[in-house]
């Protein structure tokens, strides 16, 4: 199997389905670029280079470029999928949200209940999520809780290229909408991706590591760091097991109990900010249902409750570190009542 | 454009199941049966049936919380509207959506909507489906005073110019968005002119003129089918009730409906210009009139005996799966 980047798992991913369904289409800024100019067509490709090359093949009925709208572009996207597309919208950055969540939130989130169960919304939005480039307060948010929060809404949060693949894959397949986050600083990773097209259930968590002393869920880049401080507490005897629950809506409950009620210590890490985040979420979870199995308090290592600093020293120590992440599982594994 | 008198007395009709329907539910909501809150289309009718008239079931139209009048224009079942409004599992939408959500995808009606706004980048991807999928269909928003000041209206009016999308963009200015006047917040005073200035062919007609209405109408379906990309239509009209019902409406002037509905009612200016061209009589329109007051009882009355969700309704429908 070839070694793929998760750029190149996502844009495989949109090809493969572009080709299968005629009904499939990509809509957003720059998703190829060079619309109007006297340069270069597919320019972009995404300002990243997620879609590049899908308009060379599928052309600007598919590949839809727009001005920079977020509003027109999500609203668009919900109206295309409730009349019959499966539009595959970009949300460049998900900081964007605030210009355009009613779209989101009011809309394509709850035709299907306002409607008595009549509409399909099959609507995927990707959007980029994550600090860690300096691109400050208002390009470096990881905002999945919100979207988490919303029923109506499905959420998936890949921590690699095979995940990324398969889960794209499922959405886009997928009839109700689902917003799929990449984390900006990841796109260049790469792990083993199958060449055919495959999909990956939503609502089922990946467990990367075993281990009963300590129960560690991570999600999105998080769960590269849970994982290299897990390989240094091995070194000292802890032995956790990792969890990446892949999707946020819905979520693996069944996975992190049972192994919270086998180890009866839990870490969470999220580089979201803390207050109603996935972490708080997941540490609620476990309170409310496998209380009894608890050894330790739970712990929650996330950023701190401020917007993302520019600044790069600053910005270190908003991400959760793997050390911080190491000391977290420490002090819950040494953690006596 | 010469309606043959088939076409005449189906515009009628509609107008008037609008008229007698809003009336109705004014006043089954004082008497307590419709719960939550509604928004009433009454002396606004000409405008939503003079552009449906031009589509067809495959076309899309988004409509405002004002949407009765819309829906009813849109071929949608008044019956099961009223099931809705009396939030019974029967209604168009189980009961889940009411009067602000009242929707039916069958018929291509995309839902009132309960965002000012909200409805013209929807249209956008109705119009977008149409162009993707090579559809000869077209698709509509309808939209107030006051959703045409909102950003998502200017984003979708730009966008649709942009892709040439068959979109067409009705604004109907009833002269209040709640308690404030159109010449307050309209800063240009002038809807159409506005939407003209994102790249649209905008016109501006007169509300309580069915014909008016419906020849700015025909032209800009025609545009949309045929290439020609989105239009904009002010439609300069008047609500005879409040924002809502039950709005004391201090806002307006003292005799200010009476004086509207007295010389500015649609359903009468029909009456008076098809009664002078000689195309129908009174009596036949009469008839009509009869006959929709018999179907806004039957409605009410159905809407009264039929039962309420199931309890487990409230979990269903959220997603299709989870």
């Amino acid at each position: 199997m070839a070694l793929k980047s998760i750029r190149q798992a996502l844009n495989e991913a949109l090809a493969q389905e572009m080709r299968r369904d005629p009904r499939v289409v990509v809509i957003g800024e720059d998703v190829a670029g060079g619309a109007g100019s006297q340069g270069q067509r597919d320019a972009y490709g995404g300002v990243l280079g997620v879609t590049k090359g899908l308009f060379g093949e599928f052309g600007e009925g598919r590949v839809i470029d727009t001005p920079i709208t977020e509003s027109a572009i999500m609203g668009a996207a919900a109206g295309a999928a409730v009349t019959g597309l499966r539009p595959v919208a970009e949300l460049m950055f998900c900081d964007f949200l605030g210009v355009c969540f009613d779209q989101i939130l009011n809309q394509a989130a709850k035709f299907r209940y306002m409607f008595g169960g009549k509409a399909k919304t099959p609507l995927v939005i990707r959007t980029m999520i994550g600090a860690g480039r300096s691109a400050a307060a208002q390009h470096s948010q990881s905002l999945y809780h919100i979207f988490t929060s919303v029923p109506g809404l499905k959420c998936v949060v890949p921590s690699n290229a095979y995940d990324a693949k398969g889960l794209l894959i499922q959405a886009i397949r997928d009839d109700d909408p689902v917003i799929f986050c990449e984390h900006k600083l990841m796109y260049d990773l790469r792990t083993e991706v199958p060449d055919e097209p495959y999909t990956i259930p939503f609502g089922e968590a990946n467990i990367l590591r075993d281990g009963d002393d300590v129960t560690v869920v991570a999600l999105s880049r998080m769960v590269h760091y849970a994982d290299e401080a897990i390989d240094t507490l091995a070194n000292e005897g802890i032995v956790c097991e990792l969890i990446d629950p892949r999707t946020t809506s819905p979520l693996d409950e069944d996975t992190i109990l049972e192994s919270v009620e086998r180890t009866g210590r839990l870490v969470v890490v999220d580089e979201a900010t803390p207050r109603c985040g996935m972490a708080a979420d997941i540490a609620a979870l476990v309170a409310d249902k496998a209380f009894a199995s608890l050894k330790a308090p739970v712990k929650r290592v996330t950023a701190p409750h401020t917007p993302v600093p520019f600044a790069p020293s600053l910005e270190k120590l908003y991400i959760p570190s793997p050390e911080r992440i190491a000391d977290a599982v420490r002090e819950v594994h040494g953690y006596n009542r | 454009m010469q309606l043959s008198r088939e076409e005449l007395l189906k515009a009628y009709r509609d107008m008037a199941t609008i008229r007698q329907f809003e009336e109705r539910v004014q006043d089954e909501f004082s008497k307590g049966g419709i719960p939550g809150f509604v928004h009433l289309y009454a002396g606004e009718e000409a405008s939503a049936v003079g552009v449906c008239t031009h589509l067809g079931p495959q076309d899309h139209i988004a409509s405002t919380h004002r949407g009765h009048g819309h829906s009813i224009a849109k071929g949608c079942d008044p019956v099961l509207m009223m099931q809705e409004l009396f939030a019974k599992k029967t209604g168009l939408c189980g009961g889940k959506g009411g009067s602000m959500h009242i929707a039916d995808l069958d018929r291509g009606m995309l839902g009132a909507n309960g965002i000012v706004g909200g409805g013209p980048p929807l249209v956008v991807g109705a119009a977008l489906t149409a162009k993707t999928l090579g559809r000869n269909t077209v698709a509509v928003s309808f939209t107030g005073d006051g959703g045409s000041n909102q950003g998502t209206t200017f984003e979708a009016m730009n966008m649709a110019v942009v892709l040439k999308l068959p979109a067409i963009f009705v604004f109907e200015n009833n002269q209040y968005g709640e308690g404030t006047a159109f010449e307050y917040a309209v800063g240009s005073r002038d809807i159409a002119g506005r939407a003209s200035g994102f790249g649209l062919p905008a016109v501006k007609v007169s509300g309580e003129d069915f014909f008016e209405v419906h020849e700015a109408a025909r032209e800009a379906v025609e545009r949309a089918r045929t290439g020609g990309g989105p239009s904009a239509i002010e439609v300069d009209t008047c609500r005879f009730y409040g924002h809502h019902s039950g709005d004391a409406q201090l806002y307006r002037a003292k005799d200010e409906v009476r004086r509207l509905r007295e010389d500015r009612d649609c359903l009468k200016h029909f009456r008076r210009r098809v009664g002078e061209a000689g195309l129908l009589d009174g009596t036949e329109l009469d008839r009509v009139e009869s006959e929709v007051a018999a179907l806004i009882d039957r409605a009410v009355e159905a809407a009264r005996a039929a039962p309420l969700p199931d309890t487990d309704a409230l979990l269903r429908d959220v997603y299709v799966s989870y």
